[in-house]
């Protein structure tokens, strides 16, 4: 497992990887957004938090179809599937390596775009800590969109369809985390709310994703 | 005897082929019925004037397109557990019938919006969750168009349908706490209370009977039309090696 970790890792990592793919769309649209709906302070920081919550959501969406694409076109799919550990964990251990690809880097930049979408100074802790909650979610709800097409030769767009419904609730705790973080309200709910769905989609969702692979394997 | 002798497809087709000019006789006539009693012989509503009327398409639409997907649902757990062929159909026959409720339901929801609350749209949770229940059945069905294997497609629309049903509880429960409602309460409810008056409740039950019937025949009709293609498929192939 440690040695697929590594692997993939190494892979995206690598030029052609894509890894800095994801966090360059988040920064341009962090750099856009002011640009196309003014400079007044008063409103970027109201919607740097939904901003900033979509734009990781987007972002992360960038790079789903290499989760499994490339290794299916290669053939270690049918390796990996073969392997001892369980399909589970690969499906685990890809979706992990492919949140500490985005998801990671993506939060640990959000507070500098932050900075230009002019967000409250009460925001940046929320901020990262429901980046850090809810981006796992997005990477194994991604990983599962991706199992599910991975035998199509151009899922692209349907991956982003099958995804993105799934991905409403994280995005709608997540921003609410942080728009209360930046008002002084009580979020204990909200950010409860989204560790759950983090814990509960790594915790499911594999199984989904794997029997996805195997029906696609077939 | 048991249900699931009519998994078989040409006893599904028999007893499909004998129900069916008695579904549609009782869809047409609940549908006339309740409509036409409800659009012409109930009193305007004191506030809301004649547009209350639409409600006789609006309710029992957005009634139909939930329980479509629990139905899918239903018939997708069946594909999975059982393997039933016409299982597997019927939820693909159901999804663009589904569909075609949500739209229903969110157009005539705009065109009485726009009167009453003086706007087409508003971010209001049950406009929402409906909005998000489009997307799911738009991903279901495109998913069922994309992939050739059928089984493999029933399997995988199978997966999508449980995961997804999950995610759209989840979003339904997310949508509310994420705004507060524009739209009323239910017309309907166990509780005598919260119902509608009943000059507006009789034919409101009589077009919900109606719908419902209809999303059946509709259900049949199509579910019988995916057996054929089926077989006709399969009748193409023994040609072809023969």
């Amino acid at each position: 497992m440690k040695a697929l970790l590594l692997r993939d890792l190494r892979l995206a990592l690598r030029s052609g990887g894509g890894f800095g793919l994801g966090l360059a769309f988040f920064f341009l649209l962090s750099v856009l957004v002011p640009l196309g709906v003014g400079p007044e302070g008063g409103m970027l920081g109201r919607i740097a938090p939904g901003i900033l919550w979509v734009g990781a959501l987007l972002a992360c969406l960038l790079s789903l179809d290499r989760i499994f694409a490339l290794d299916q076109e290669d053939g270690s799919l049918d390796l990996l599937a073969t392997a001892p550990i369980p399909l589970e964990a690969v499906v685990a251990v890809k979706a992990c390596a492919h949140w500490l690809v985005t998801g990671l880097p993506l939060t640990l930049i959000a507070p500098g775009l932050g900075v230009l979408l002019n967000l409250p100074p009460g925001g940046y802790g929320w901020l990262v800590l429901s980046l850090f909650l809810g981006t796992p979610a997005l990477s194994v709800i991604g990983a599962f969109g991706a199992a599910v097409t991975v035998g199509l030769r151009r899922g692209g767009l349907l991956l982003s369809l099958l995804v993105l419904p799934l991905y409403v609730p994280t995005l709608i705790f997540g921003a609410e985390v942080v728009r209360r973080g930046t008002g002084g309200m009580a979020l204990a709910t909200p950010l409860a709310l989204l560790a759950a769905i983090s814990l509960g989609a790594a915790a499911l969702l594999p199984f989904a994703a794997a029997s996805a692979i195997r029906v696609n394997l077939r | 005897m048991s249900i699931w002798e009519y998994a078989n497809p040409k006893k599904f087709m028999a007893l499909s082929a004998g129900a069916l000019p008695w579904t549609v006789g009782l869809t047409v006539l609940l549908l006339a019925t309740g409509l036409v009693w409800g659009f012409f012989f109930t009193p305007d509503d004191y506030r809301q004037g004649s547009t209350v009327k639409i409600i006789y398409l609006h309710v029992p639409a957005a009634m139909m397109a939930i329980n479509a997907w629990i139905m899918m649902l239903v018939t997708s757990l069946i594909w999975i557990i059982r393997r039933h062929h016409v299982s597997a159909l019927a939820a693909k026959a159901a999804a663009p019938v589904g569909l075609t409720f949500t739209l229903v339901a969110l157009v005539t929801g705009a065109l009485w919006g726009q009167p009453m609350w003086g706007t087409w749209w508003a971010w209001d949770p049950r406009l929402t969750s409906f909005l998000i229940l489009t997307l799911f059945y738009l991903g279901y069905i495109a998913l069922w168009a994309a992939i050739e294997d059928p089984d493999t497609a029933a399997d995988l629309t199978s997966i999508l349908c449980l995961v997804g049903s999950v995610f759209a509880l989840l979003s339904r429960y997310a949508v509310n706490f994420w705004n507060q409602g524009l739209h009323q309460g239910a017309s309907l409810s166990l509780d005598k209370q919260e119902n509608v008056a009943d000059v507006f409740w009789l034919p409101l039950v009589v077009s919900i009977a109606g719908f419902i019937l209809l999303f059946f025949t509709m259900v049949l009709l199509r579910t019988r039309t995916e057996i054929r293609s089926r077989r006709l498929k399969a009748l193409l192939a023994r040609e072809r090696v023969a």
